[in-house]
């Protein structure tokens, strides 16, 4: 069988999503970037929002999610995402809205306008990953960093004591007013990938509906910082990370 | 139809000509001495005939954040705030000069440093021209003397920041901000509609329609030789701003012996010594820079070989003296006068302090 | 013709709205008006003054070092303020706020006891109308009729019914003002 009798249409099992276009990714082999990023080009595209939408990328390793989903963005200065989603949203009330942020980037340098758009109920939908690091700048701590684990930062493990507890940012925006949605969610299994990605379209129907804000968490790896092989950071995510970060629900209205 | 007179303070006619120039956006935090500005636009709900959006953020970085987004957008979007957050806005002024977006900042100034005093303040003259954020960028900075000025240098702010792509920043004081005066109103114009932005600013993110290629705003680029063909860029652009929108004033320049230069409210107050000044026989004249960026460099050079002295007189202890200087490049003598803190000098003051400098 | 004014007082005596009213009315004569707040964190009981001036020509500094009327309704702002009336200028005093009364021989001072009318009236509130009353019998820059525009321009139409009655404290004002 050559090749050219493979790849007949009807032979096809899987397609590149129609929004991610061919730039070649910088995101470590492993990474949950690039799943989460195939996700939000379907839904968009399932949705057939793709002229209206508008992302705000931020400042972390997914600094450049423009170069790869085939949409138009804005690119925000680090923290700020929330507060240009607002903006954008409310001087164009008919496009879809959403931020794509980090653990960096959301809860620890922009918490106030995290807090403050959810509270807002600003109709937009806001794509958190949480690899517990500082992927971007070599591996630092982040604010969601477990108790014990080795960064950069903090070399002998995160002391509490020394810098305070992991930020459950989630949990603490479900309780907001303003939001209508708050679900964990992660990608590291194909049952996985399938729900977080019934949450997006839900997360961006939301917005879509006026219904408030929404936040998809996506509890992530980051094998390169936490210098495992993507199978051991899997492991490691499971047996770690969801003690700390429970997947599901946290608010649903 | 006669044009209605109306009496209001600077702040106030920031707003009301806001709302009547056809912006679409308004994103603040309240600050002393220019609160006025978001109170009256809460009071005006633009929202309901204009269509504007007026936004109390969370902080002055929200605020200019929200206005980077909006101008991302392609829409006319402004914030305004006093010296101390106008420092907080520093990050997000340079990502929209970096990102070449339009916008309007106005800053009502107070003294500083630091927290400082809510009194009247001209001290951010080097923030506003200078830089103020990171990286080799140049705000148009407006300089109004009055509140008519207050009123029409918004319109005339977003027009330069759109037809340049570049924020535009009035940069007044606690008087301008606080004082009022007779003013006309500008008249109403439209907000533009989707279809003009799409036309007039193809790079706005509006959606990906089909048939083009996705827009990015963004201010991020690793690759050095671009970047540096970024930065020549924007400085081809500043140079051709500084070609064509110096604006300045004379008031008694012709057949001076000395001149000052002063803007804001303090050329106002140097208007009333000059009248003094000549009541007892002294020519002085004023030169008020109304763009403080581009500086009115090469007037200001024209006067040296024509008058026996200069000083600038300001609200700081000598900031805009040090671009008086650079013009005049050692052909005159140039002296500042400036009181700090929030006191402001009279105009007998200003009148001894020639005296002693100049004379 | 212009005026350059000062009114000092306590905050909360009604300074700065006077000093509106005063302005508004220039405004109703096609006067150019300029009005000039220290402002402040003082709502009340600090010290508040305005400077206003009215003029037939365009007004170059709102920020003067010489009034030709200084209205003043507390020692604090005597002392600060009547070294700054020109020669041969104006300086109107509330007695009840004075207990040192004003020195100066080369200008003209006349007093007001707006407060102590003002309770008489029992209306605390038209105290500032009192005094402005005073002031236009002294110095009449502006009329009865275009003062009583500018309180409706100035006032919020919820308080518009309050009118007359400051008409009437102004009219008290007028008769009550006496020179020293």
């Amino acid at each position: 069988m050559d090749i050219n009798e493979i790849i007949k249409p009807e032979n096809l099992v899987y397609d590149k999503p129609r929004l991610m276009n061919d730039n070649p990714m910088h995101y470590c082999p492993g990474c949950s970037h690039g799943v989460i990023h195939k996700l939000i080009a379907e839904v968009i595209d399932e949705m057939g929002m793709e002229e209206k939408t508008i992302g705000i990328a931020p400042v972390g390793c997914a600094v450049f999610a423009y170069n790869y989903i085939d949409i138009d963005w804005e690119e925000a200065a680090h923290g700020r995402a929330p507060a240009i989603a607002t903006a954008i949203k409310r001087l164009n009330p008919e496009k879809m809205v959403f931020t794509y942020q980090g653990d960096g980037d959301l809860a620890a340098i922009g918490t106030a306008e995290t807090i403050h758009a959810c509270n807002r109920g600003e109709n937009i939908v806001i794509v958190f990953v949480n690899n517990a690091i500082y992927g971007m700048t070599g591996g630092q701590m982040a604010p969601t960093t477990l108790e014990g684990m080795v960064t950069a930062t903090c070399p002998y493990g995160r002391d509490v004591e020394l810098n305070g507890y992991p930020l459950k940012i989630s949990n603490l925006v479900a309780q907001l007013d303003g939001t209508c949605y708050v679900t964990r969610q992660s990608v590291h299994t194909a049952a996985a990938v399938k729900k977080a990605k019934k949450a997006l379209r839900q997360a961006f129907e939301n917005s879509m509906n006026k219904k408030g804000a929404s936040l998809v968490e996506f509890v992530s790896t980051c094998n390169s910082g936490w210098k495992m092989s993507p199978d051991a950071a899997n492991k490691w995510m499971e047996e770690h990370m969801f003690a700390k970060y429970p997947l599901g629900d946290l608010k649903n209205v | 139809m006669t044009e209605e007179v109306k009496l209001m303070k600077g702040n106030e006619a920031i707003a009301h000509a806001a709302v009547r120039c056809g912006a679409d956006g308004y994103f603040g935090y309240p600050i002393t001495p220019q609160s006025e500005i978001m109170e009256t636009l809460m009071e005006l709900k633009p929202w309901e005939t204009t269509g504007m959006v007026v936004l109390q953020a969370e902080s002055e970085v929200a605020a200019i954040n929200m206005v980077y987004g909006g101008a991302g957008t392609g829409k006319a979007v402004m914030t305004s705030s006093s010296s101390p957050g106008v420092s907080l806005k520093q990050e997000g002024i340079s990502y929209i000069a970096g990102a070449e977006l339009p916008c309007l900042i106005v800053n009502v100034m107070r003294g500083g440093p630091g927290l400082g005093t809510i009194q009247p303040s001209q001290a951010d003259y080097f923030q506003a021209v200078k830089g103020g954020g990171h990286g080799d960028y140049r705000l148009i900075t407006l300089a109004p003397a009055s509140v008519q000025e207050m009123a029409d240098f918004v319109a005339l702010g977003f027009d330069l920041a759109f037809k340049y792509c570049n924020p535009a920043m009035i940069l007044a004081d606690g008087i301008i901000g606080q004082m009022m005066e007779k003013v006309v109103l500008p008249p109403f114009r439209p907000r533009r509609t989707e279809e003009e932005i799409r036309t007039q600013m193809p790079w706005a993110v509006q959606g990906k329609t089909a048939g083009r290629k996705r827009n990015v705003i963004t201010s991020l680029e690793l690759e050095p030789a671009k970047m540096e063909e970024n930065n020549i860029r924007f400085q081809t652009k500043y140079k051709e701003i500084e070609k064509a929108e110096v604006r300045y004033e004379e008031i008694g320049c012709e057949d001076a012996d000395y001149l000052i230069i002063a803007f804001g409210s303090m050329a106002r107050i140097c208007q009333k010594t000059i009248e003094m000044a000549r009541a007892e026989g002294l020519k002085i004249g004023l030169l008020r820079p109304i763009t403080l960026w581009p500086f009115p460099t090469d007037i200001i050079s024209s006067y040296a070989d024509k008058v026996k002295g200069m000083i600038s007189v300001e609200l700081n202890a000598g900031q805009m003296v040090e671009d008086v200087r650079l013009a005049v490049n050692g052909r005159v003598k140039v002296e500042h006068f400036g009181r700090l803190g929030g006191i402001v000098p009279t105009p007998d003051e200003v009148l001894d302090a020639i005296k002693q400098k100049l004379l | 013709m212009k005026q350059e004014i000062i009114i000092a007082g306590f905050g909360g005596q009604g300074v700065l709205s006077m000093g509106k009213i005063l302005a508004y009315s220039g405004l109703m004569e096609n006067k150019e008006v300029s009005w000039m707040p220290s402002y402040g964190p003082e709502q009340r009981g600090g010290t508040a003054n305005v400077t206003v001036i009215l003029s037939d020509e365009r007004i170059s500094s709102p920020v003067l070092n010489a009034f030709d009327i200084a209205i003043i309704l507390n020692q604090p702002s005597l002392e600060k303020f009547e070294s700054k009336v020109k020669p041969g200028g104006i300086l109107i005093y509330d007695g009840y706020g004075i207990h040192q009364a004003p020195a100066r021989k080369d200008i003209q001072v006349y007093r007001i006891d707006a407060m102590d009318t003002a309770n008489e009236m029992k209306n605390g509130k038209a105290f500032n109308m009192i005094v402005l009353g005073g002031l236009l019998k002294i110095a009449p820059m502006v009329s009865l009729e275009n003062v009583l525009k500018g309180l409706k321009k100035s006032l919020p139409e919820r308080h518009h019914k309050l009118i007359p009655m400051n008409e009437q404290a102004i009219l008290k004002g007028m008769e009550i003002i006496k020179k020293l």
